[in-house]
C-alpha cells in the first residue's frame, strides 16, 4: 500500500478535516471539518445533539461511507483506502440491533462469525461463548423477534465482538432502552474497556458520556465544539455552580441582584420552582459572601448547594452560547 | 486480540472468489434457516398462487371464455406459473429493505466479508424460493388436470424462461427494495404488483379487453413469458396478428434481458451508493 496511513501507530482512531455534505433534503447531518484522536484502549465519548453530524462521524470511520475529503484511520488503517484491513478489526453497534429477527441468538452468532471467514467450529464455540458472557445461553435458540430491548442490544454487542475487534464503534446504545436495559448495556461496555478495546460511543445522554468515557468530543453541526475530560469540561465554563433555592417566590428578584456580585456568568433563574442558579468562579469565597449577603438583606434560603456543572449546562454553554468565547478558549483538551 | 480469532488473508483474487462464494453461501443458508424457523411465513408465499389458481379456475373459470376452445385451467396454469414468478419480486423486494432498514446491511458492509456476497445470498435464495414455488404450482396444475403436452424439451424449455423471468424481477426487487426506504413504502410498492399481473394474459385474452388496454397487456413482459410458456406446454392460448403476439417467445427472452440489462447496473450503483 501507498503512504496513506495517517499518524499510524500513535491513535487507535484519527481523523482530520473530514468533510462530507448530504445533497439535498437528506435527514443526515454532514460534517463540516471534523477532527478527532483517541489513544489506544480509551473510551472517547462523541456527544451532540440531534443533526449534529455524530452518526455520519461513526459511519465514515467504521468505512460504511466515502468522506468527501479529509483523512481518517482507524487501527492504524486509513477507513477510505484500507478498509478491508479496518473492516478485520473493528466492530460495529448502530442505532438499531442489527440482527435477524427470525434466526436464534447463537444462529445470528454463528452465521456472523462464518462471515467474518472463521471455520465452523470455530463460529459455533464463538457464538457459545459470547452468549454465556453475556448472560444469553439460556435464551440462545429462542427467536430473536422475541428478545426484550436490551437482549437484542447485548446479542448485537456480541455479534460486534466475534473477532474481538481492536476499536468498537457504538452509535447510540441505549436510546428507546428502559433504565434497566441501559444499566445491563453499560456493564457491558464497560467489561470490554477492561479488556483493552477502544471504544468509541456516541450519545445524546449525557450522563451516559459522563459514566463510559474518558474523554469527550462534542459535536455541534458537524465539527467539534469542544473536546476534553468530562472534568475539563466541566470547570471550563468557569468552576461551579451555587443553587439557591429561596422560601418566598417574592425574595427570587432580590437574591437575583445581590446574586450578581458573586457571579461569574449568567446567572439562570427557574421562577416557578423559586431557584436562582449562579456561576462562581471561586466557590467557598462567593459561599459566604452570598450567605452574608442574603442574611442582611433577611432573605432566607430553603436550600443552598454548591456544585460542579452537569454537562448539559456545559454543552448548551458552549453551543448556544457563541458570544461567550472566553470560556471555549479555555479548554484546550 | 483474542487467541480464538484468526483471519485468514484474502488477497488473492482466487482466494477473494473462493471467500465470495463461500459469503454467499452463507447468506443463502440464513435465508434457507427462515424456511424451517418460520415455515409459515414460506408456505403461505407458496400456497398462495395455488389459492389463486382455486379461486380464479373455480369461481371464474366457467364464465371465462378460452381462446380456442379447452378448459380455463388448462388456460390459467401456465399463466399463473409466470405470475408465480411476479409475486417473489414481492418478497425480495421485502427482504431487502428489511434488511437495510434493520441496519443488517450496514452490519455486513463493516465486515470483512465480500460484498458482492450480500447480493448473490439474497439471490441464490430467493431463485430457490421461486424453484420451489413453481414446483409447488406445477404439482397443483397435475393435480388439477393440466398436462404438459408438449415433449420434455419443451417443457424444460418454458420452466428454463419462467426462471429466467424470475431472475430479471430479482433485480427489479433488489433496487427498489435499497431505495424504497422502509417496509411501510414497499407495503404500498406491493400493491402495484396487482395491477402489472392483472392487466396481461395470465388470467383472459387480451382482445377481450378494450383496445388501447388490450395493446398494454399484450406488451406485458407478463404476458409473452406466460404466451411462450403456453405454446411450449402446448395448452390452449391465444392467437392474434399483433407482431408481439407473433413473437411472444422471443420477447420472454428480451423482455427479462432488457430487465436485467437496466436494472442489474443500477441496483449495483445504488449497493455501492450506500457508501455514498
Amino acid at each position: 500500500m501507498k503512504q496513506v496511513v495517517v499518524r499510524a501507530t500513535e491513535f487507535a482512531i484519527a481523523a482530520h478535516d473530514v468533510r462530507k455534505n448530504y445533497a439535498g433534503a437528506s435527514e443526515e447531518a454532514g460534517l463540516n471539518g471534523f477532527d478527532l484522536e483517541v489513544a489506544a484502549g480509551t473510551v472517547c465519548g462523541l456527544l451532540g445533539p440531534n443533526g449534529a453530524g455524530k452518526t455520519t462521524a461513526i459511519r465514515i470511520l467504521s468505512t460504511l461511507l466515502r468522506p468527501d475529503s479529509g483523512r481518517a484511520s482507524v487501527a492504524g488503517f486509513d477507513v477510505v483506502v484500507q478498509a478491508r484491513q479496518v473492516r478485520e478489526r473493528i466492530g460495529l453497534v448502530g442505532q438499531y440491533a442489527a440482527v435477524d429477527e427470525i434466526l436464534s441468538g447463537r444462529q445470528n452468532l454463528v452465521m456472523f462469525g462464518r462471515l467474518n471467514h472463521l471455520p465452523a467450529a470455530e463460529a459455533r464455540k464463538r457464538a457459545d461463548d459470547l452468549l454465556e458472557r453475556f448472560s444469553l445461553a439460556d435464551t440462545g435458540t429462542k427467536a430473536v423477534g422475541e428478545y426484550s430491548g436490551g437482549m437484542r442490544r447485548r446479542l448485537d454487542l456480541a455479534a460486534s465482538l466475534i473477532v474481538a475487534p481492536s476499536v468498537l464503534f457504538v452509535d447510540e446504545p441505549t436510546t428507546g432502552l428502559d433504565p434497566a436495559a441501559r444499566q445491563e448495556v453499560w456493564s457491558a461496555i464497560r467489561d470490554l474497556v477492561g479488556s483493552g478495546t477502544t471504544v468509541l460511543l456516541t450519545t445524546q445522554y449525557l450522563e451516559e458520556a459522563d459514566r463510559l468515557a474518558d474523554r469527550i468530543t462534542m459535536l455541534g453541526a458537524g465539527r467539534v465544539v469542544t473536546e476534553g475530560t468530562p472534568e475539563e469540561l466541566k470547570s471550563a465554563i468557569g468552576g461551579d455552580w451555587l443553587d439557591l433555592v429561596l422560601a418566598d417566590p417574592a425574595d427570587v428578584a432580590g437574591a437575583e441582584a445581590l446574586a450578581a456580585r458573586v457571579a461569574s456568568g449568567g446567572i439562570l433563574v427557574d421562577a416557578e420552582s423559586r431557584r436562582v442558579s449562579i456561576p462562581v468562579a471561586e466557590r467557598t469565597r462567593a459561599l459566604v459572601a452570598m450567605a452574608t449577603a442574603l442574611g442582611e438583606a433577611g432573605i432566607e434560603p430553603i436550600d443552598v448547594t454548591l456544585r460542579r456543572p452537569t454537562l448539559d449546562e456545559v454543552f448548551l454553554h458552549l453551543t448556544g452560547g457563541a458570544e461567550d468565547t472566553a470560556a471555549r478558549t479555555g479548554v484546550s483538551g | 486480540m483474542s487467541t480464538t480469532t484468526s483471519i485468514p488473508p484474502a488477497t488473492s483474487p482466487l482466494s477473494r472468489f473462493g471467500w465470495a462464494l463461500a459469503d454467499s453461501w452463507t447468506i443463502t443458508l440464513r435465508d434457507l434457516s427462515h424456511w424451517v424457523r418460520s415455515p409459515g411465513t414460506v408456505a403461505v408465499g407458496w400456497l398462495f398462487p395455488v389459492m389463486m389458481v382455486l379461486m380464479f379456475g373455480g369461481l371464474f373459470g366457467g364464465a371465462i371464455g378460452v381462446p380456442g376452445g379447452g378448459g380455463y385451467f388448462d388456460f390459467l396454469i401456465p399463466g399463473m406459473f409466470a405470475m408465480t414468478m411476479l409475486f417473489g419480486l414481492e418478497s425480495t423486494m421485502m427482504a431487502v429493505t428489511t434488511d437495510a432498514a434493520k441496519g443488517v446491511t450496514d452490519r455486513f458492509r463493516s465486515m470483512p466479508m465480500s460484498a458482492s456476497a450480500v447480493v448473490m445470498g439474497r439471490g441464490i435464495a430467493d431463485m430457490l424460493n421461486s424453484v420451489v414455488g413453481l414446483a409447488v404450482m406445477i404439482g397443483t396444475g397435475l393435480l388439477l388436470g393440466w398436462r404438459a403436452e408438449g415433449g420434455l424439451a419443451e417443457a424444460l424449455a418454458a420452466v428454463g424462461l419462467l426462471l429466467l423471468l424470475r431472475f430479471a424481477l430479482l433485480w427489479v426487487g433488489i433496487y427498489v427494495g435499497l431505495v424504497s426506504g422502509g417496509p411501510e413504502v414497499v407495503t404500498s410498492v406491493q400493491i402495484l404488483v396487482w395491477p402489472i399481473g392483472f392487466l396481461s394474459s395470465v388470467f383472459v385474452d387480451p382482445a377481450t379487453m378494450p383496445g388501447w388496454l388490450g395493446a398494454i397487456a399484450q406488451w406485458n413482459p407478463l404476458s409473452a413469458t406466460a404466451t411462450a410458456t403456453r405454446r411450449l406446454f402446448d395448452n390452449p392460448g391465444w392467437a392474434g396478428e399483433a407482431w408481439i403476439v407473433q413473437n411472444a417467445t422471443l420477447m420472454a427472452v428480451l423482455w427479462p434481458l432488457l430487465l436485467i440489462a437496466v436494472f442489474l447496473p443500477l441496483s449495483a450503483h445504488r449497493f455501492r451508493r450506500l457508501g455514498g
